[in-house]
């Protein structure tokens, strides 16, 4: 990252600090992909800690990182057009970078579009890949790309054995709750992402009787968030989802599909959609169609990326940090 | 003179055979031409997909066509009926699929990837 990029930042963290909460701007200053600041809200106070190495420690004296984790997202392999013909290498590229991170990360998630047809081989590629990652665990959810032709049945023999009977599932880490959801099996024509009843009612009953101090993240492939539903980037019934965590005092949602970044903060609820480690897609509206977006070969790497997410003990919220692949 | 009549004669009868010839080897080839156009227009049909659309978005064909659809489009679709009519699995870019509509109706379909995208099929 450049010197004068470093300094407009810092004297952005310099104008929020002096004006206190500017929500626009300090969303405006979280998508800057790639900045290498962490960020974190505290008390409604937006604080940044500037990473000096790409990792995360805090300066005020709060002991450090709790834990982080790293997602991926739309690796699709099998993927060979423009503006990608080597979908395995960039995924390379960022294992590599993962590896490289100065405190390694405890897991990582994968928002889905793992395999671009879902077929077998395109899944053990990606397997094989995330073998050389130094974080052994990683947790999946499906893309729709990823449950073509069967339903998910092959996605739910490989990753859905510790899931429930439609590949959602919870678990816990360090204090933190973590519910992995599945929006994109039955889709209806017209329609949306959808999460369907039955995955509803489980998520209810799975956080009723959790403290309200418990952070969550929540992980789908289809944003849980109304992105663009002219391009079908939405889910048609989340709202029953996020009003089951709403009493929770920090919710963050972390989801793929968009091969972009949008962020969205409501209240406790922190919106956030990963880059893809495949191929970009175009803004929303910027073009007739929601396709891989051609750009030279030189630019692409800048706009694939993956994303870090910190939590700092004694804090509510988790810091979310984006970086690109080049 | 009779031989400049039976020449003539001659000639203006060749000329006429082969004038014959040509019109007969003419509507054949038109009978040929407008068979196979009849049984294009009556058995087969095509949509292209491609920019996240099927085109043409409604199709009207008569009853016992072969709709082909063939997928341009840089990313897999599929091609499923909203009634499940039929089903195609995911086609990638370049890959086909066929269905034969033998009774009269109407028949919404959409891609179940990407279920923004819509089509019908009309038959008549």
């Amino acid at each position: 990252m450049s010197d004068i990029r470093q300094d407009v930042i810092h004297q952005k963290v310099q104008d929020l600090n002096d004006d206190g909460v500017d929500r626009r701007r300090f969303l405006k200053c979280m998508a800057w992909a790639g900045a290498g600041l962490v960020w974190t809200m505290s008390g409604g106070v937006p604080v940044s800690r500037a990473i000096a190495t790409g990792g995360g420690h805090a300066r005020d004296g709060s002991g450090g990182g709790d834990f982080s984790f790293v997602q991926i997202s739309d690796s699709h392999m099998g993927f060979n057009k423009p503006a990608n013909p080597d979908v395995a290498a960039t995924l390379q590229v960022a294992v590599d970078k993962i590896n490289g991170l100065p405190n390694q990360p405890d897991f990582l998630l994968h928002t889905g579009d793992i395999s671009h047809l879902s077929r077998a081989e395109q899944f053990d590629t990606v397997d094989q890949i995330l073998k050389g990652a130094k974080a052994k665990d990683v947790f999946f959810v499906p893309g729709e790309h990823d449950v073509l032709d069967d339903n998910g049945k092959s996605y739910l023999e490989r990753y859905g054995k510790d899931a429930r009977r439609g590949g959602w599932y919870s678990f816990d880490h360090k204090g933190v709750h973590f519910i992995g959801l599945v929006n994109v099996v039955d889709l209806k024509a017209g329609g949306l992402g959808s999460l369907g009843g039955e995955q509803l009612k489980w998520m209810e009953k799975d956080v009723k009787h959790r403290k309200h101090s418990t952070p969550i993240v929540i992980f789908a492939h289809i944003p849980l968030w109304s992105v663009y539903p002219e391009w079908g980037w939405g889910t048609e019934d989340s709202a029953q989802a996020l009003a089951c965590v709403k009493k929770f005092g920090s919710v963050t949602v972390l989801n793929g599909h968009i091969h972009q970044i949008m962020q969205k903060v409501e209240g406790n609820v922190t919106f956030h959609t990963a880059m893809s480690t495949a191929f970009p897609q175009p803004q929303p509206g910027k073009s007739d169609s929601p396709g891989p977006m051609k750009v030279p070969a030189e630019q692409l790497r800048s706009l694939l990326g993956i994303t870090q997410v910190n939590t700092i003990r004694g804090k509510h919220a988790l810091a979310v940090v984006d970086s690109t692949l080049g | 003179m009779r031989s400049w009549w039976v020449g003539n004669l001659a000639a203006a009868v060749m000329i006429a055979m082969l004038f014959f010839a040509g019109s007969m080897r003419v509507r054949a080839e038109n009978d040929g031409v407008n068979n196979h156009n009849d049984q294009a227009a009556a058995t087969a049909a095509d949509v292209r997909i491609d920019n996240f659309s099927f085109a043409p978005q409604t199709l009207t064909v008569a009853a016992g066509t072969t709709v082909t659809w063939t997928n341009r489009d840089d990313i897999p679709h599929s091609v499923v009926s909203t009634d499940g009519v039929f089903k195609s699995k995911v086609r990638d870019t370049d890959e086909k699929f066929s269905y034969t509509f033998a009774k009269a109706g109407v028949y919404p379909y959409y891609c179940s990837i990407h279920p923004k995208m819509t089509g019908k099929v009309v038959v008549q």
